[in-house]
């Protein structure tokens, strides 16, 4: 492998009792940057961090964590790697410090050192104010920011984000973003997996897009949307009964034919001319005298990029559909 | 750090822990020590003068060393509950992230649980000895009755250790602890001598291991009644029998639960 690469994951493959979660993943992440692992409810997202992590063994395929191979090498994996599970790993019963502390302990930090890399963390988190507060006290941004302080006291190269933010409140989640953010400019290399297209488009310097334990996409935030095709403009009309003159109007366009939502009163087109295009609905619907009620183009996003790809459907895990990838 | 101070070091942070918990929350020692303490005041305190037992003086100093085996057994509910609890919550995945052995996180819990069943052991004992319990016989002698019992609750542990593993559920891991506690208690020589119970029961409550337990627990503190062997091979050389059980049970017990933790960790 490159020395580039800090995670490397191919053909990836576990099998449950009952049910195949990954049918082989590959991954790529170069040092020192973020990969956001895009995906809904139960296509695996969990299953492959915890393999990375060496905590679950796969079934197929092989996978380099910090240089290291997962299977042959899981110690030295877990020296350089930092991980924070779907639900905040943290002990309710001890205050913050003292959560920190054993972790530092563990990573033989002696207890001076520990003691140290408690109080830098806890004040970097701003957790200082209830450090020594039981943990089961703490809102649920404090204790995510605590559970990602605890996975950074060895100061790990590797991060695994396991769904960071599921749950918590917008304003605890900007935080945990920058938290993020910084050691990401701190040269870590981390991957996190999101159900939140705005996350990996906030976070993320590449997105792989897994569905039902495949990468069915992957590539930067803008090469996703991309794909999924040209800017669309939204014109929300002000009363229902110009809905059909706003189509007509619309569709003066000559690529396809506009898109009616009734229940938003909006009609939608794709934008094949760019600007041209724009000027030439907007005076088609003066002439008409339709009064939009707004008028927006849209860039797709990740959420388009997801439903196109992977379907509304994407959350069924049918057992036939299963039956059907079996080999 | 050599590797094996580097292990005891792990082991002692990861002890360190759980007696946090302890200090902080005592409802789990409460819980360890207050069935064992109801049953002696019950049974030993108010029942005293309506149970006799063939051969014995003194009812207090009979049931006694049956009360304090209960503490091992009392201990096994709250072992597995904390085992199911800490992974249910995420805390093993976090350890089994770090480069540290898998078996310290288990080996730091049974130590101190161990602390735990001490406590408790010593708590119900002081009961006793407030209740008129007396033992009988040398300090070597009694030291050696609490010996067996430690033995005999570092083997429930595992046990108790097992279950959580293998059992997740929480309510599932309550209802199979009070099982074992009354089960494996009532079904022995602890409150009444073998020759009290049903006949049907009498070979059970022979051959229970928690029976040879507390006959040589009882001998040693001097509080066994003269005619008690009577009885089949398990009366007679309780301990053979305490000692071959305990031994079986550990030496199978102990690598399932390592098994066990491994196995839930890829759950
Ligand atoms: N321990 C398990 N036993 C059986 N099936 C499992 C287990 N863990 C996960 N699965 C199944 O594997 C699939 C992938 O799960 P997971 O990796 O947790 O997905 P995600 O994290 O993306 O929601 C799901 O269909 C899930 O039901
Ligand atoms: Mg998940």
């Amino acid at each position: 492998m490159s020395t580039g690469t800090a995670i490397l994951a191919e053909g990836l493959r576990k099998r449950y009792a009952t049910h195949t979660a990954l049918h082989g993943i590959d991954l790529e992440v170069p040092t020192g940057t973020v990969l956001g692992v895009l995906g809904p409810n139960g296509a695996g997202k969990t299953t492959t961090v915890r393999i990375l992590a060496t905590l679950l063994a796969p079934d197929g395929g092989r996978a380099v964590v910090a240089g290291h191979d997962v299977a042959r090498e899981p110690r030295e994996v877990r020296r350089r790697i930092g991980l924070s599970g779907q639900y905040a790993a943290v002990d309710q019963m001890l205050t913050g410090r003292e959560n920190l502390v054993l972790l530092g302990r563990l990573l033989r930090l002696g207890r001076r050192g520990a003691e140290a890399r408690a109080q830098e963390l806890l004040d970097r988190f701003g957790l200082l104010d209830a450090a020594d507060r039981p943990a089961g006290t703490y809102s649920g941004g404090m204790r995510r920011r605590l559970d990602l302080a605890a996975c950074v006291v060895g100061d790990p190269e590797v991060l695994f984000l396991d769904e960071p933010t599921t749950g918590l409140d917008p304003t605890s989640r900007n935080v945990l973003w920058n938290v993020v953010r910084e050691l990401v400019g701190g040269g870590v290399t981390v991957l996190l997996t999101t159900q939140y297209l705005e996350e990996a488009d906030e976070l993320a310097d590449r997105v792989a897009v897994v569905d039902a334990g495949r990468v069915v996409a992957e590539g930067s935030p803008d090469e996703l949307k991309r794909k999924v095709g040209t800017d669309r403009l939204e014109v929300t009309v002000a009363r229902p009964d110009q809905l059909a003159q706003a189509a007509a109007a619309l569709a003066v366009l000559g690529g396809r034919v506009p898109t009616v939502d009734e229940d938003a009163v909006r009609v939608t087109v794709p934008l094949e001319h760019g600007l041209d295009d724009v000027a030439l609905a907007a005076s088609e619907l003066r002439r008409r005298g339709v009064t939009a009620a707004d008028f927006q183009v849209r860039r797709p996003s990740l959420d388009d990029v997801f439903f196109a790809l992977t379907g509304t459907a994407a959350k069924a895990d049918s057992p036939t559909q299963e039956g059907a990838d079996e080999r | 750090m050599t590797v094996t101070l580097a292990y005891l070091a792990d082991i002692g942070a990861l002890a360190g822990r759980h007696l946090r918990h302890l200090r902080r929350s005592p409802g789990r020692l409460f819980l360890v020590t207050m069935t064992p303490a109801v049953m002696l005041i019950a049974v030993g305190y108010l029942f005293r003068d309506s149970i006799t037992v063939p051969g014995s003086s003194s009812y207090e100093d009979y049931i006694m060393a049956g009360i304090a085996a209960q503490v091992a057994l009392a201990g096994v509910g709250p072992t597995a509950l904390g085992v199911a609890v800490d992974l249910r919550d995420g805390l093993v995945d976090r350890y089994r992230s770090l480069p540290i052995s898998a078996s310290s996180v288990l080996v730091g819990r049974a130590l101190s649980d161990m602390v735990t069943a001490a406590v408790a052991l010593a708590a119900v004992c002081g009961l006793g000895l407030l209740l008129g319990w007396r033992p009988h016989g040398g300090p070597l002698r009694i030291g050696a009755g609490f010996a067996v019992l430690l033995a005999f609750a570092f083997v429930m542990l595992w046990v108790g250790i097992l279950l959580g593993t293998t059992m997740r559920n929480v309510e599932a891991i309550d209802g199979t602890g009070a099982l074992i506690l009354v089960v494996l208690s009532f079904l022995s020589n602890a409150y009444v001598a073998v020759s009290g119970l049903p006949n049907w029961l009498r070979p059970a409550a022979d051959w229970n291991p928690v029976s040879s337990v507390i006959s040589v627990c009882r001998t040693l503190w001097g509080n066994q009644p003269p005619q008690a062997a009577h009885g089949g091979f398990p009366a007679t050389h309780p301990g053979v029998v305490a000692a071959c059980a305990l031994g079986v049970v550990l030496v199978t017990v102990v690598p399932a639960a390592l098994r066990g933790f491994r196995r839930a960790v890829e759950r």
